[in-house]
C-alpha cells in the first residue's frame, strides 16, 4: 500500500491513491495540487549516506581517498531540513554550486539494536524518495559534510508516498531518475550500492539502536548538476514515487 | 529518558558545537592550514546526538570492547524556548528558555575531517540534566565556570567565557541556515583538551547554577 499525509481544507489526513487524484481517509477525493503534501511520515533521526553509488565513488575516489573496503560514510541531519513534496527550496544568492540528489529512503519499522546483516530487512517498514541538496560553496573540511552544507532548512526533500516494504520486491534492483525541468540530468540503479541495505542496518545497529520511523537515506548515484532558481526538480524511483520539488530564491524567504 | 524538565519538554533534538574554544583550534597549530582541513572553520563546526544518544544523570556509559577510555566533552546546552530561525545576535539570548548541562561523550578521535557517527552517536553518549534552570535565573552564561571530575579529582576546569562564539553568537549563526524549536538543545561546545574517563569511572560535570551530571563508565561486557 502507499499513503502520503497531506494538508486540506484545515486538518492532516492520510491519503490514498485514486484514479481521480487523492483519496482521504475520510472519502473526500482531491486533486494532488489542492492539497499540501506533508512528509509521508514522522522522522525519526534521519541517516544519511556519502558515495554509496559505485560509479559516483569511482569518479570522486582520488579527491577523497576513500575505498570500496572502508567504513560506510555516514552523517546525520535534523528535522528541519525536511519537506514535503511539492515544496520549495531556497537557493542562496551566494551560491554558485548546488544541487539534487536523488536517494532511496529505507524507514525502519521496528527497534533494530545488533541486528545481523540476515535479520536485518525485518526491521524496514517501507521506503519512499528523498532529494537531499547539497551546497558545495559552503563545504568545510571539518565534521564534513559539515551541517551548513547538508542540513539547510528546506533542503530535504521527502515523499510524496510511504510504500510498505512487503510492494517492493526487491528494494536492491530500482531504477532512479532526476530530471531538471523535465530533462533527464541522472540516472542510476540501486543494484549499484556500495553497501547494501542489510549491511547498513547491521552496521548502524551495531552502535546505534534504529527506532520506527528512523530513515536512511542511501546516497545518490553520479550526475549532481547545478539548479537555478526556477527550476522545477523531479527525483524518481522505479515503484516508490516521482518527488517534484521547485527552487526558490531569498526574495521568496524576505532575505 | 525523560524529557519533560518542568516547565520545559525537550524535542530531544541535540546539536554539537565543535572547536568554540579558541584553544582547541590552537593545539592543532598549523595543522589547521594543511590537508585535509586546508583552512580554519568558518561556520560553526557542528553534528547531531541523535536520540538513541540522550539519557539521563546516573544513566551508564557504555566502553566499548577494545577501548581503554571515553572522552568527556562537558558542555553547557542551551534550551531554545521558541522557533529560532534568522535571530539576530542582540535578540538571541530572548530566544533561549533555560540551560542544562550536556555530557557530550565520544570515542576519542584525531581527525575532525570525516570522524565517523559511532565515534559520537553510540547509544547512550548524551546525558543530560539534571534540570533545566530557567534562563530568567542564570544572567550570565558567558562566564559559567566547567569542572570535570572523575572518580572526584578534578581533571578539567575551564569557563564558557572568551568562546569563539558566545551564548548570543552561536544562536545566531546556527539560525542563519537552520530554524531551532522549542525545547532543542543547542551546545555551546567543550573547551579544549576533554578529558578521557576509564571504565568503572564517575564522571561528574558541574556548571554554576546548573547542578551536577553524573554518570558512571562502564565495560559494554558488563552491560549486556
Amino acid at each position: 500500500m502507499k499513503t502520503a499525509r497531506v494538508a486540506f481544507a484545515g486538518a492532516i489526513h492520510t491519503a490514498f491513491e485514486d484514479p481521480k487524484g487523492l483519496r482521504l481517509a475520510d472519502g473526500r477525493i482531491v486533486s494532488e495540487t489542492e492539497v499540501v503534501w506533508l512528509p509521508p511520515f514522522e522522522t525519526g533521526t534521519i541517516i544519511a549516506l556519502g558515495l554509496n553509488y559505485a560509479k559516483h565513488l569511482k569518479e570522486l575516489s582520488k579527491e577523497l581517498t576513500i575505498t570500496e573496503k572502508d567504513e560506510p560514510l555516514v552523517f546525520l541531519k535534523g528535522p528541519g531540513a525536511i519537506i514535503g513534496h511539492q515544496g520549495q527550496t531556497r537557493r542562496p544568492k551566494d551560491v554558485t554550486f548546488m544541487h539534487y540528489e536523488c536517494e532511496l529512503a529505507v524507514v525502519i519499522g521496528k527497534t533494530a539494536k545488533s541486528v545481523t546483516a540476515a535479520d536485518a530487512m525485518e526491521h524496514v517498514a517501507g521506503y519512499t524518495v528523498c532529494n537531499d541538496y547539497a551546497f558545495r560553496d559552503y563545504l568545510e573540511n571539518w565534521y564534513r559534510p559539515n551541517l551548513r552544507v547538508k542540513n539547510r532548512d528546506t533542503a530535504t526533500i521527502l515523499g510524496p508516498w510511504f510504500v510498505d516494504a512487503a510492494d517492493v520486491a526487491d528494494p536492491h534492483n530500482l531504477s532512479l531518475s532526476t530530471y531538471v525541468n523535465g530533462e533527464r540530468t541522472q540516472h542510476g540503479n540501486t543494484a549499484d550500492f556500495v553497501n547494501n541495505i542489510p549491511e547498513l542496518i547491521e552496521y548502524l545497529s551495531e552502535f546505534m539502536t534504529l527506532q520506527a520511523g528512523d530513515v536512511i537515506l542511501t546516497g545518490t548515484p553520479d550526475g549532481v548538476v547545478d539548479v537555478n532558481v526556477g527550476d522545477e526538480v523531479v527525483c524518481e524511483i522505479e515503484s516508490i514515487g516521482r518527488l517534484s520539488n521547485t527552487i526558490v530564491d531569498d526574495q521568496v524567504f524576505g532575505r | 529518558m525523560n524529557f519533560d524538565f518542568s516547565p520545559f519538554h525537550l524535542s530531544g533534538v541535540v546539536y554539537g558545537t565543535l572547536m568554540n574554544d579558541p584553544e582547541a583550534l590552537a593545539d592543532l597549530g598549523e595543522q589547521v592550514n594543511e590537508a585535509p582541513y586546508k583552512a580554519p572553520p568558518k561556520a560553526p563546526v557542528m553534528y547531531i546526538k541523535p536520540r538513541n544518544t540522550l539519557a539521563a544523570t546516573g544513566s551508564a556509559l557504555c566502553l566499548p570492547a577494545g577501548h581503554q577510555s571515553l572522552e568527556i566533552g562537558a558542555c553547557l546546552g542551551l534550551v531554545i524556548g521558541r522557533t529560532a530561525c534568522r535571530v539576530p545576535v542582540g535578540q538571541a539570548l530572548d530566544y533561549i528558555a533555560g540551560y542544562t548541562i550536556v555530557n557530550d561523550v565520544s570515542l576519542p578521535h584525531d581527525s575532525y575531517y570525516r570522524p565517523s557517527i559511532r565515534f559520537k552517536a553510540r547509544d547512550g553518549f548524551c546525558p543530560i540534566g539534571p534540570r533545566v534552570i530557567p534562563a530568567s535565573e542564570l544572567n550570565k552564561p558567558d562566564e559559567l565556570d566547567v569542572s570535570v571530575y572523575i572518580d572526584d579529582d578534578l581533571v578539567q576546569q575551564s569557563s564558557t567565557a572568551g568562546r569563539v562564539r558566545s551564548v548570543a553568537q552561536l544562536v545566531a549563526d546556527v539560525t542563519d541556515f537552520m530554524t531551532l524549536q522549542a525545547g532543542d538543545i543547542l551546545m555551546l561546545g567543550a573547551a579544549a583538551r576533554a578529558p578521557k574517563a576509564p571504565a568503572g569511572s564517575k564522571v561528574k560535570i558541574e556548571i554554576a547554577g546548573l547542578g551536577c551530571l553524573e554518570n558512571t563508565v562502564v565495560n559494554e561486557e558488563e552491560l549486556s
